[in-house]
């Protein structure tokens, strides 16, 4: 187990959020669509440009680009 | 009994189709008071009850991150709705509840639509929705809104609740101790108070302010100053607690709690998986390829492309009908009333130019058609996805991309509702810079004078041609908007945070109402502005008119003409205007050779009145510039007309030249026959003035709309200028590269 911003996540891998450090409207936004501690998610690819990135999680697609993802630390195996 | 029911949900569960559903044809579009997000109306007649249905704006949440949240969250305090259908994705419950969760909080009397419970059973996913019902506290219907099942079962509920009357006491959860303590005191004091108690319940005030919720606050501190400030240092004190001791903040642990709400009630059997949960759907096998880092791309340039064909190809067949009844009717009414102002009125004014304008209607219907296919397929969000890397490079937001696709960027669109939908953009900085460039797309209006040009000289390669305009606007807009966000509008960009929504069926119905609606809204815009502009125009273009000595003059011509040849001649003349179809080649060839003369005295004679009018007199006087970029004064005469709207460049060309030219013979040619044959026009001169119709000033609705959704009329008239300049600049550049080079 080890505790890895999202952005350095590999397309496929799995893992469960354990902090949103961000507040404000980016924090709100993020935390509106589920991304909050304990929440299961999964990378399913990048947009041809590498950025954003494309997650599954709660059984739906979110997208957030690369310095979004930042803020966010993902537990993972 | 008469009430009213609001539809509330996320983006993509299923409102609208619901809401089409139940109110078919019997709905409306109009805007909420102020603001410019759609308010979607309609009535369904139940059981003896006349329901009003609001379809509110989709939201994920009731903070005051959007103005479509603020705008549904106003609407459910002030206006009370007797009832709420909540619309709950079935496929997607745990994020579709948190919404809910937030009306139960604010006391709202829901029932909740289930919806797309079929896609959830594909997937694997039973809910048991009667236990669901009992552990929220409010009635749970399944529906599939596509089909239609449910629909009677959900209305009944919202019925009951309805005629219960009865207000439900607002849902009060634990988000922890240090939350519920800083609430509880807050509580207290806005009780005591009575502080804006007399509209939202006083635990919700407490739970906005620790959320820091900006409307609340500032509403608050309107009220009374001193209690606010009293509450904010409350919030405060538990905000620096939280940063101490757990490195977080109140509205990070509010989320938090309001999702393990969820879970706790999700966990008690609500929902049963039958597969894998990363099991890929069917959509994410389709995403595989269409987001392809090497086919996607290429899939989304042939999707737009495709749309064109599918547009051109099946668009003009219906145009042209409609072309060949307009042409009817004008011939018709000229044979029917005398020679004079009246006919001339109704036949170049009236009937060219409302005809010229709705016989694009079937073209914008297709291109609609197919927008609506990808709007509701779910691939428009793909798009977004794809191009928000590129978008950000130019100080935009990928959202951008849905502005700049309304307002014609795939061609077709409309610049107002393209910049009412920049409202999705949170950033003030990319809305401006989106507001200010989406008007260099395509739009509906324009499309028609493009597509005319392409087909008078670039006849050959319509498909392509047309593509390479919108490649051309996009370059364009994207352009400006770096220009834009490095000079007047500088900042840092905004969060992107987007679904990409399951891709759906689109169904028949909602298709052709979407289509339906837009191309409804052009053909408004048709029958009124432009019927009075092109009357308006036609008095410019007549009066004020030749004086006598002028008129004379023409006559003498013509009487000069006619006494060089025989008696016979002039009578063999005469006698072929009688006949209702007079063959020409059975005429000598004398009396062909006076025929033509005298039309083009004609011709002069009306041109020189033309440009005698209250227009050639203003297009005559910009010539001086305007003829760098290869416009003459005709070309500047419907440019000028286009300010009103573009599709008026058409109907004033359309005039300009049938004053203009007088060619009995020639009733049938369609405009785009007489530009392509007069000495004028060139392919290089309809390319300057593609270029300029694509950039110069938006036309003054767009201009009205720009300047409410900025703000200030300061950018209603910067956008007029700044388009303006940027077009002759570019037009001329093309037009004098082009001449040098002797295309």
């Amino acid at each position: 187990m080890a505790r890895i911003n999202m952005r350095l996540m590999k397309k496929n891998q799995s893992g469960v959020i354990s902090a949103v450090r961000v507040d404000g409207e980016l924090g709100r936004r993020i935390r509106d669509m589920g991304l909050v501690p304990g929440a299961e998610i999964k990378i399913q690819g990048r947009a041809p440009l590498k950025d954003p990135v494309a997650m599954r999680i709660m059984g739906f697609t979110l997208t957030l680009r690369n310095n979004e993802a930042d803020y966010i630390e993902v537990e993972v195996e | 009994m008469e009430f009213s029911v609001a539809l509330a949900g996320n983006p993509n569960a299923g409102k609208t189709t619901l809401f089409n559903e139940l109110t078919g044809s019997r709905q409306h579009v109009g805007n909420y008071p102020g603001v410019t997000v759609e308010k979607k109306e309609g009535s369904y007649g139940f059981n003896g009850h006349k329901i009003h249905i609001v379809d509110l704006p989709g939201a994920y949440s009731l903070t005051a991150y959007s103005i479509e949240e603020v705008v549904s969250r106003d609407f459910l305090v002030n206006q009370k709705p007797e009832a709420v259908i909540n619309i709950v994705d079935a496929s997607n419950l745990e994020r579709n509840l948190y919404l809910s969760v937030q009306f139960l909080e604010l006391g709202v009397p829901i029932c909740i639509a289930l919806n797309m419970i079929d896609v959830a059973k594909d997937r694997g996913i039973e809910i048991d929705f009667e236990k669901l019902s009992d552990l929220i506290g409010v009635p749970v219907v399944p529906t599939i809104a596509r089909t239609g099942m449910g629909k009677t079962e959900i209305v009944k509920a919202a019925v009951k609740i309805a005629e219960s009357k009865k207000k439900p006491e607002p849902l009060i959860i634990s988000y922890g101790d240090d939350i519920d303590k800083a609430l509880f005191a807050i509580e207290k004091k806005i009780k005591k108070e009575n502080f804006l108690t007399d509209v939202y319940s006083a635990h919700w005030i407490a739970l906005k302010y620790c959320e820091k919720d900006e409307q609340i606050i500032s509403k608050g501190r309107e009220t009374d100053k001193d209690i606010s400030s009293d509450i904010e240092k409350i919030v405060e004190k538990v905000t620096r607690h939280l940063k101490d001791t757990l490195e977080t903040y109140p509205e990070a642990i509010i989320a938090d709690y309001r999702y393990g709400f969820i879970k706790s009630i999700i966990k008690q059997g609500v929902v049963r998986h039958q597969f894998d949960k990363d099991r890929l759907y069917t959509s994410d096998k389709i995403d595989k390829v269409l987001t392809h880092r090497f086919l996607g791309p290429l899939i989304m340039l042939a999707v737009l492309m495709g749309l064109y064909k599918f547009t051109f190809t099946y668009g003009e067949v219906p145009m042209e009908w409609l072309g060949m009844a307009f042409g009817w009717l004008g011939d018709t009414v000229s044979s029917v009333l005398p020679d004079g102002h009246l006919r001339s009125m109704l036949v170049s004014g009236v009937i060219d130019g409302v005809g010229g304008v709705l016989g694009f209607v079937p073209l914008i219907m297709f291109m609609f058609f197919g927008i609506a296919i990808l709007e509701d397929s779910g691939y428009l969000a793909r798009v977004a996805y794809m191009l928000d890397r590129i978008f950000r490079m130019f100080g935009l937001h990928g959202s951008s991309v849905m502005a700049y696709i309304i307002s014609g960027g795939i061609a077709g669109g409309c610049a107002v509702p393209g910049i009412m939908a920049t409202r999705i953009l949170k950033s003030p900085r990319e809305r401006l810079a989106t507001i200010l460039t989406a008007p260099f797309m395509n739009c509906g209006a324009k499309l028609p004078v493009i597509a005319l040009l392409i087909g008078a000289f670039f006849s050959e390669n319509k498909a392509l041609f047309m593509f390479l305009v919108t490649i051309g606007s996009w370059i364009a807009a994207l352009l400006a908007a770096k220009f834009l966000r490095l000079t007047i509008i500088r900042g840092e960009s905004t969060p992107f945070v987007m679904e990409l929504p399951p891709y759906r069926f689109p169904t028949l119905k909602g298709l052709l109402i979407h289509t339906w609606e837009r191309t409804w809204q052009y053909i408004k815009k048709a029958g009124t502005v432009i019927l009075g502009i092109s009357v308006i125009l036609w008095a410019m273009m007549t009066f004020p008119e030749l004086n006598s000595s002028e008129m004379q003059k023409f006559d003498l011509e013509r009487k000069a003409l006619i006494s060089q040849y025989d008696m016979s001649v002039k009578e063999e003349l005469e006698a072929a205007a009688q006949k209702t179809e007079p063959p020409a080649t059975e005429m000598s060839k004398n009396a062909q050779a006076l025929k033509k003369s005298l039309i083009s005295v004609d011709s002069s004679e009306s041109e020189a009145a033309l440009k005698n009018s209250l227009a050639g007199r203003i297009g005559t006087s910009i010539e001086g510039i305007s003829r760098f970029a290869g416009f003459d004064w005709r070309t500047n005469i419907a440019l000028v007309g286009g300010f009103a709207a573009k599709e008026v460049v058409i109907s004033t060309l359309g005039t300009a030249y049938s004053l203009g030219e007088t060619d009995p013979d020639d009733t049938d040619s369609s405009l785009s026959d007489t530009l392509a044959n007069s000495p004028n026009w060139s392919p290089l001169t309809a390319l300057s003035l593609i270029v300029f119709t694509i950039l110069y000033a938006p036309c003054f609705v767009t201009v009205v709309v720009i300047a409410r959704e900025s703000g200030s009329w300061k950018w209603g008239a910067f956008s007029m200028i700044f388009n303006t300049l940027l077009a002759l600049t570019l037009s001329i550049l093309v037009f004098q590269i082009g001449s040098f080079m002797s295309l």
